[in-house]
C-alpha cells in the first residue's frame, strides 16, 4: 500500500487525517480515490483535470514532471507540495 | 565521500569561452547589430500606483526618425491562463501586463509605452512627447501594510487562494500556504526553552552586471527572431509566443553571452515589446535597459516579515518550530513564499513544526528568483534562533547544529524525506577547518556560523555531439552559460569518451538547433545538462561499437568499452580518437545525442564561518575572514565551484550589510543606481576561502549536485551571529548597515 500524505490545508476535508494508505497505479488513481474518501479534495489540487500548476507531486522524494500519469509503487510515499523555481 | 579518480573531472582546464570574454570578442545582446536596426526606448511610469486615464502618442509618432510607437493597446488580450515554464509557472495575463501596463501602473518604472526610432536619443525624445494622463492612487510598499484590510488594492479581482479554497473578499494576498508536521503546539508546551523573534529583510536586487537587452526582428512571413540576454532560450520563446499569441514554432530565440542572471533573467520584460515595435516598423529593433530601469522594472527578490519560534529540550534537541512568513510578491502574484516556507526548517530535524506563509502584492516591481529564492530570508531568522538556543543552553553553536542537523531519512516540514545528503559532512569540514580552529581575538570582534540549503532540480536537458574527422567533438547544448557551464558539460563528455576537455568544442545553440533545454537555474545545468552530455557520449559509443564490428569483422557484443573510453575486442584496443578517425575514413560520420529529465532534487547543503569587526563609533562592519563550505557532490571543475561559492557568498554579504531598496514617501525608489545601491566591491570583502565537500550524488553518473544557489543562503545569518558575538546586539533587520547597527547598539546599551 502506498502512503499518500494529505496536505495540511486539506485536512479539513479529511477530518484531520494526515495520511492514508491506498493501492494506486498512478497519481490520477490516487487523486480519484482521495476524492471519493474526501469529497472536494480533487477540486482543491487539480485544474482542468491535471495537478494545479502551483503544485508538484513528490513520489519517494522525487519531484515528478509527469503529473497525473506518474507511477506510484506499492510502498511509495506521495506528497503534494508547492511548485518552486530556482535562480 | 567520493573517492573515484577521474582523468578530466576534477581538473581545471582553461574555459572554452575564456579568450573571447577576456579580449572583448564575446557577443552580448547589446553588441548585436542588424541592417536597418532601430533603437527602442520604453516610457515608464513615474508613479507607484495609478490608473492610466489616457495615452496620446500623436506627437511622438509625428517626430522625424520615429518609426513605431506602441502602448498596452497593441498587446493582444491574453487570457487568465497559467503556463508551465518548466521551472515554475506564470499567469500569462500578469506576464503581459508586466511587460506593458494596461489600465493601471503598479510600480514606478512600469512600462506604459515604447518607441522605435533611428537612434535611441530620438526614441527617448519622442517618448517624452507621449502624453499619459494618470489618476494617482494610494500605494503601499511594506508587506504588513499591504496585508491590512484597508490597504489599497492592486488587483480588484484578486482573492486569497488557500490550496484551492478561494476567499470571498479581494485582497493583496494571492496565496496562503500552511504546513504542519507533528503537533507543534504540544511540543512547545513540553519544551524546556523557547526562543522567538520577529525579523525583517529589505528588497534587494540580483545586481547582474549586464542590463536586460534584446534585439527583435519580426519578418513579414510571421517569423520572429530574437537575440537576448536570457537564462533560458526555450522559456523565453514560450513566454514571448504566449504573450504575443503567435505560434511557438514561429519564434527563434538566440541566447547571446550573458552578463549574469542569478534568477532575474528568466522572465521576459523587453522581448514582446521589441517584437511588436519590429512588427509595426518592419525593421529590427534593439532595446537595452538602463541601470535605473533594471532596478525599477526588473525583478528584485522579496522583502519580508518573519516571526519564527523554536523550542528545545535542555540537552539541545530542537523539538518544535513555528514560522509565520509574509513575502513581497511585487506587483503581481507569484513570489518566493513557497520555497521560503519549505526552507525555514530545512537544515534541522524538527519533529513538530507548523509554518504559515503569505505571498503579498504591493507597489514594487514583480519579484523574481534570486539564488535560492526565498531561502536566504528564512535562514537569517532560523540560524540566529539556533545560535540563541545554543547560547542560552550553554552549548557551542556548532554542537547544536551537529546535534540537530538533517540527514538521510529526516522528514522536511513539507513532507518528503531526504535521500543521502551532506549537511553533517559540511559541519564536520567546518569543525576541521583552519578558520574554525584559529582563535579570533581583539575588541569588537566576533565569529558567527550558519548553515544553508537549496533543493536543486533536474528538469529537461538535451545534448548532441558531432564527431569531426580528426576525432574531436562539436558539442551542441542549450544551457545559457552563466558560470562556465560549457566547460563543465564538455568535461563530462570528455571523461566518458576518454578525451581531453580541449578535444570538445562546446556551443550553446539557439531554439532551432539545440534540443529542448530548461532554464539555467535551480543549480541544475552541470547536473542535468552534464548528464545529457554523458548520455550523448554513451550513445556515441554504442553507435561506434556497431560500426566497429563491421571494421573488425566481429559482433558488436564482442566489443567492450573501457572506463578510459577505449574500445577493445579480440586483444585489440584503440582509443576513441583512433577509432573515430578510422570510421570517418571508412565513410561513417557520427552524431551522438541524448535527452534527459532527471526528477530528483540534488539537495545542496553548506555551512559558513564569518569573522567580523564592528566599529562602535559608526556601526560599520568589516568582514575580517570568511570561509564557505559546500557539498558539491562531485566538483567537475573545482575552480568554477569555488567561483560559485565565492560569488554567492559575496552577494549574500551585500544583502546582509548594505543592499536595500530605499523608498521615498511617494513609494518610488530613491536609489536606482549603483552609486546609491551599495553592492560590495573587492575593497569590501576579504578573499572568500572555500572548502568543497564531495559526498557524491547517487542520482548522477559522476555524483554532481548543484552548487550555484546555496552559498547565498547563510551569509546574513552568519554575519548577524558574528555581529552578536562582537557587540552583544542581536540584529533582526536586513541590511545590517552602519546606521541600523549603530542605533541597535545604542539601544542595547541603553537597555542595559
Amino acid at each position: 500500500m502506498a502512503t499518500v500524505f494529505i496536505p495540511a490545508q486539506l485536512r479539513e476535508l479529511s477530518g484531520g487525517l494526515q495520511s492514508v494508505e491506498l493501492e494506486a497505479r498512478n497519481v490520477r488513481d490516487a487523486v480519484e480515490q482521495l476524492d471519493v474518501m474526501f469529497p472536494g479534495l480533487k477540486e482543491r489540487i487539480c485544474t482542468d483535470g491535471n495537478i494545479s500548476p502551483s503544485l508538484q507531486v513528490s513520489i519517494d522524494s522525487v519531484i515528478t514532471s509527469r503529473g497525473m500519469i506518474a507511477k506510484i509503487q506499492p510502498h511509495s510515499e506521495v506528497h503534494f507540495i508547492p511548485a518552486i523555481g530556482g535562480g | 565521500m567520493t573517492t573515484t579518480q577521474y582523468r578530466v573531472i576534477g581538473s581545471r582546464p582553461v574555459r572554452h569561452d575564456g579568450a573571447d570574454k577576456v579580449t572583448g570578442k564575446a557577443i552580448y545582446t547589446a553588441d548585436t547589430k542588424l541592417p536597418g536596426m532601430l533603437a527602442g526606448f520604453v516610457l515608464r511610469s513615474p508613479h507607484a500606483h495609478a490608473r492610466v486615464v489616457s495615452i496620446d502618442t500623436s506627437q511622438a509618432e509625428a517626430m522625424p526618425g520615429v518609426h513605431a510607437v506602441i502602448t498596452g493597446a497593441d498587446f493582444p488580450n491574453v487570457e487568465d491562463k497559467v503556463a508551465d515554464l518548466g521551472e515554475g509557472s506564470v499567469n500569462l495575463s500578469y506576464l503581459s501586463s508586466n511587460c506593458m501596463a494596461q489600465q493601471k501602473v503598479l510600480y514606478r518604472g512600469h512600462a506604459v509605452a515604447a518607441v522605435a526610432a533611428t537612434d535611441v536619443h530620438i526614441a527617448e525624445e519622442a517618448a517624452k512627447k507621449i502624453q499619459v494622463e494618470y489618476e494617482v492612487l494610494e500605494s503601499v510598499t511594506w508587506v504588513l501594510d499591504a496585508m491590512k484590510e484597508d490597504a489599497p488594492l492592486l488587483h480588484d479581482d484578486l482573492v486569497t487562494d488557500s490550496m484551492g479554497a478561494k476567499a470571498e473578499q479581494p485582497s493583496n494576498v494571492p496565496v496562503h500556504l500552511h504546513f504542519e508536521k507533528g503537533d507543534a503546539a504540544a511540543a512547545f508546551e513540553e519544551a524546556d526553552l523557547i526562543v522567538e523573534r520577529e525579523f525583517r529583510t529589505a528588497t534587494v536586487h540580483q545586481g547582474y552586471i549586464e542590463p536586460h537587452a534584446v534585439v527583435a526582428d519580426y519578418n513579414e512571413d510571421g517569423r520572429l527572431r530574437i537575440w537576448t540576454a536570457t537564462q533560458g532560450s526555450f522559456t523565453c520563446r514560450q513566454q514571448t509566443a504566449e504573450v504575443l499569441q503567435i505560434p511557438l514554432g514561429n519564434v527563434l530565440v538566440t541566447p547571446c553571452e550573458i552578463g549574469g542572471g542569478f534568477g532575474g533573467k528568466i522572465t521576459v520584460y523587453l522581448e514582446p515589446t521589441a517584437a511588436l515595435l519590429s512588427k509595426k516598423s518592419g525593421r529590427p529593433v534593439r532595446i537595452a535597459m538602463t541601470r535605473a530601469d533594471v532596478f525599477e522594472a526588473s525583478g528584485p527578490t522579496p522583502g519580508s516579515f518573519m516571526r519564527v519560534k523554536l523550542g528545545a529540550k535542555s540537552d539541545g534537541t530542537i523539538t518544535a518550530g513555528e514560522a509565520w512568513l509574509a513575502y513581497d510578491a511585487g506587483a503581481y502574484p507569484g513570489g518566493m513564499i513557497g520555497p521560503g516556507c519549505m526552507c525555514v526548517f530545512s537544515c534541522y530535524d524538527i519533529e513538530h513544526a507548523v509554518v504559515d506563509g503569505y505571498d503579498v502584492c504591493l507597489n514594487k516591481p514583480k519579484t523574481s528568483a534570486y539564488r535560492a529564492p526565498g531561502a536566504t530570508q528564512v535562514a537569517f531568522a532560523t540560524e540566529q534562533l539556533v545560535d540563541e538556543l545554543a547560547q542560552k543552553l550553554g552549548m557551542c553553536e556548532l554542537e547544536i547544529r551537529e546535534k540537530n542537523a538533517v540527514k538521510e531519512g529526516s522528514r522536511r516540514v513539507d513532507g518528503p524525506v531526504y535521500p543521502p545528503i551532506g549537511l553533517l559532512e559540511c559541519l564536520d569540514a567546518l569543525k576541521q577547518s583552519d578558520h574554525w580552529n584559529t582563535p579570533l581575538s581583539g575588541p569588537n570582534r566576533g565569529r558567527g556560523i550558519a548553515a544553508g540549503f537549496w533543493f536543486g532540480c533536474g528538469l529537461k536537458s538535451s545534448a548532441a555531439c558531432t564527431v569531426n574527422s580528426d576525432g574531436t567533438i562539436n558539442l551542441l547544448e542549450g544551457s545559457t552559460d552563466i558560470g562556465g557551464s560549457r566547460t563543465s558539460i564538455a568535461m563530462q563528455l570528455a571523461e566518458v569518451l576518454g578525451l581531453e576537455a580541449e578535444d570538445i568544442n562546446p556551443q550553446v545553440g539557439d531554439t532551432d538547433t539545440a534540443g529542448y533545454t530548461d532554464v539555467t537555474g535551480g543549480s541544475r545545468v552541470t547536473f542535468a545538462t552534464g548528464m545529457a552530455a554523458y548520455e550523448a557520449g554513451r550513445d556515441l559509443q554504442q553507435q561506434m561499437r556497431t560500426l566497429a564490428a563491421d571494421l573488425w569483422d566481429c559482433s558488436a557484443d564482442d566489443i567492450s568499452v573501457g572506463e578510459d573510453g577505449s574500445f577493445s575486442a579480440g586483444g585489440k584496443t584503440v582509443g576513441f580518437k583512433e577509432l573515430a578517425v578510422e570510421l570517418f575514413a571508412a565513410g561513417e560520420h557520427l552524431v551522438g545525442r541524448a535527452t534527459v529529465s532527471p526528477e530528483c532534487p540534488t539537495n545542496g547543503f553548506g555551512a559558513q564561518i564569518a569573522d567580523v569587526e564592528v566599529d562602535p563609533e559608526t556601526g560599520k562592519v568589516t568582514v575580517l575572514r570568511y570561509t564557505t563550505i559546500q557539498d558539491a557532490g562531485k566538483a567537475i571543475h573545482p575552480s568554477y565551484v569555488e567561483g560559485q561559492l565565492q560569488g554567492g557568498t559575496v552577494q549574500g554579504i551585500g544583502w546582509a550589510l548594505n543592499e536595500e531598496y530605499f523608498y521615498q514617501d511617494d513609494d518610488t525608489m530613491a536609489n536606482a543606481s549603483f552609486l546609491d545601491y551599495r553592492m560590495p566591491t573587492m575593497l569590501d570583502v576579504p578573499m572568500i576561502d572555500t572548502i568543497i565537500v564531495e559526498t557524491g550524488n547517487p542520482d548522477h553518473p559522476y555524483g554532481v549536485r548543484g552548487v550555484g544557489e546555496t552559498p547565498i543562503v547563510p551569509p546574513p545569518a552568519a554575519l548577524a551571529n558574528a555581529i552578536y558575538n562582537a557587540t552583544d546586539t542581536r540584529m533582526t533587520e536586513l541590511p545590517m548597515s552602519p546606521p541600523k547597527l549603530w542605533k541597535a547598539m545604542q539601544a542595547n546599551q541603553t537597555s542595559e
